[in-house]
């Protein structure tokens, strides 16, 4: 393992854990999607020290062009999750 | 290990990721909340530049950072109830979490730390690499989503589109914004008219270095955000029986390539030989309006007010 991986790797699992504990014990559902999507970042984070090889060797693409897809579907899972909470401070409203 | 001024650049990086999302997630004010959740995705992009993932890094700027950061903000607007603090969970219950997160993180280490070290037989990498002649790109990353991989890429799209479906089906729009001065206004012609060059760009681009669909769309649907914001009535949206046809292209131009091969007695999705590289370029094109165009209807919030409505009632707003 080369140390970048090591520190990008812990970074990534540190990230993971503290997006998903906010997203158990926030009250308010955006701070809830926010720290979903900080969650994601970390496992992002840690597919990309995956694929690191190094600065002079080319890193693995598979993982790239999964966080790719993750990044995409991440920002859409994130816009329904606000279009669902529009929707439900309206129906409180009434 | 040998210790490189590289070594100190990266952990400089890692304590600032950790640093913005820690202060995003703790601070009771949502408003500084988003507002360091997009510092901490421009600082996330930066990271995939630096661990050579340009493709990500601009992924990242343009959606992450960009797209993200806009709908949250703009999430900010909507009524929120008061009580941004934390649940008074019962100790209990507290124990429970905690000890979920502990085996998450150990499950989390241990996938992490196999996937490094554990070197055994063939890795996808050498094959990717290995077939990269025959895939009509030469970006390994546009290779692998379109050509190696082009099957999840389909199903991602279909993640795309049900989740435009979605926020369609929520409701209507958000209210427009008001027409902002002459400068302003000149300025956001401007930069959309820019910001459509430089989607073109990307998406030529992408064949063989980075960029490709998604970067493209993305800058596309920051078009449509800056139309928005610039008080243009209809956003640069086409009409809507053509919006509705334009969301699904991406999945269509897929499906059609996909059974035109069986035809050709070849797998689903399998590029008949030196049609590839035309192949990918049609598909990103038409890939590249849908993900701009749900997108920049994911801004909107719901369904346009000029649609009519023919199904189901809308939200009385």
């Amino acid at each position: 393992m080369i140390l970048t991986q090591l520190i990008f790797g812990i970074t990534g699992g540190l990230l993971f854990a503290i997006g998903l504990r906010s997203a158990l014990v926030r009250e308010s559902l955006l701070a809830r999607i926010l720290a979903v999507n900080i969650s994601g970042a970390g496992v992002f984070l840690a597919l990309v020290a995956i694929a690191y090889r190094g600065l002079e060797e080319t890193p693995d693409p598979i993982p790239h062009a999964l966080v790719l897809t993750g990044i995409v579907v991440a920002v859409s899972a994130t816009a329904l999750a606000l279009a669902l909470r529009r929707r439900l401070e309206e129906a409180d409203d009434e | 290990m040998e210790i490189t001024l590289w070594h100190l650049l990266d952990a400089l990086l890692a304590i600032l990721l950790l640093g913005l999302a820690w202060s995003a997630l703790s601070g009771s004010d949502l408003r500084r909340g988003v507002v360091l959740f997009m510092a901490f995705g421009l600082l996330l992009s930066l990271v995939w530049a630096r661990l050579r993932a340009p493709d990500l890094a601009l992924a990242e700027a343009a959606i992450g950072a960009g797209l993200s950061g806009a709908l949250l903000l703009l999430a900010l607007r909507d009524s929120e109830k008061p009580g941004n603090r934390t649940v008074q969970t019962p100790p209990l219950l507290q124990l429970a979490t905690l000890l979920l997160m502990l085996l998450l993180a150990a499950s989390f280490a241990l996938a992490y730390v196999t996937a490094v070290t554990g070197n055994n037989g063939d890795r996808l990498a050498g094959l990717a690499f290995g077939n990269l002649e025959q895939s009509g790109v030469s970006n390994p990353v546009t290779a692998v989503l379109l050509n190696f991989r082009a099957y999840d890429t389909l199903l991602e799209l279909a993640v795309l589109l049900a989740a435009t479906l979605g926020i369609l089906a929520l409701g209507a729009e958000r209210r427009p914004f008001r027409k902002p001065g002459l400068l302003l206004g000149g300025l956001v012609t401007w930069i959309t008219t820019l910001l459509v060059m430089v989607a073109g760009y990307l998406l030529w681009a992408g064949a063989h270095a980075p960029g490709g669909a998604f970067q493209a769309g993305a800058l596309l649907a920051a078009a449509i955000v800056m139309l928005r914001l610039g008080g243009m009535t209809s956003e640069g949206l086409p009409v809507s029986r053509l919006l509705r046809w334009l969301l699904a292209a991406g999945i269509a131009a897929f499906m059609l390539t996909g059974y035109l091969a069986t035809f050709l007695d070849l797998a689903f999705l399998q590029y008949p030989e030196g049609r590839a590289g035309l192949l990918i370029l049609l598909i990103e094109s038409a890939a590249m309006l849908s993900i701009a165009f749900s997108l920049g209807l994911a801004y909107l919030g719901g369904s346009p007010s000029g649609w009519e409505k023919s199904s189901s009632k809308g939200s009385p707003s």
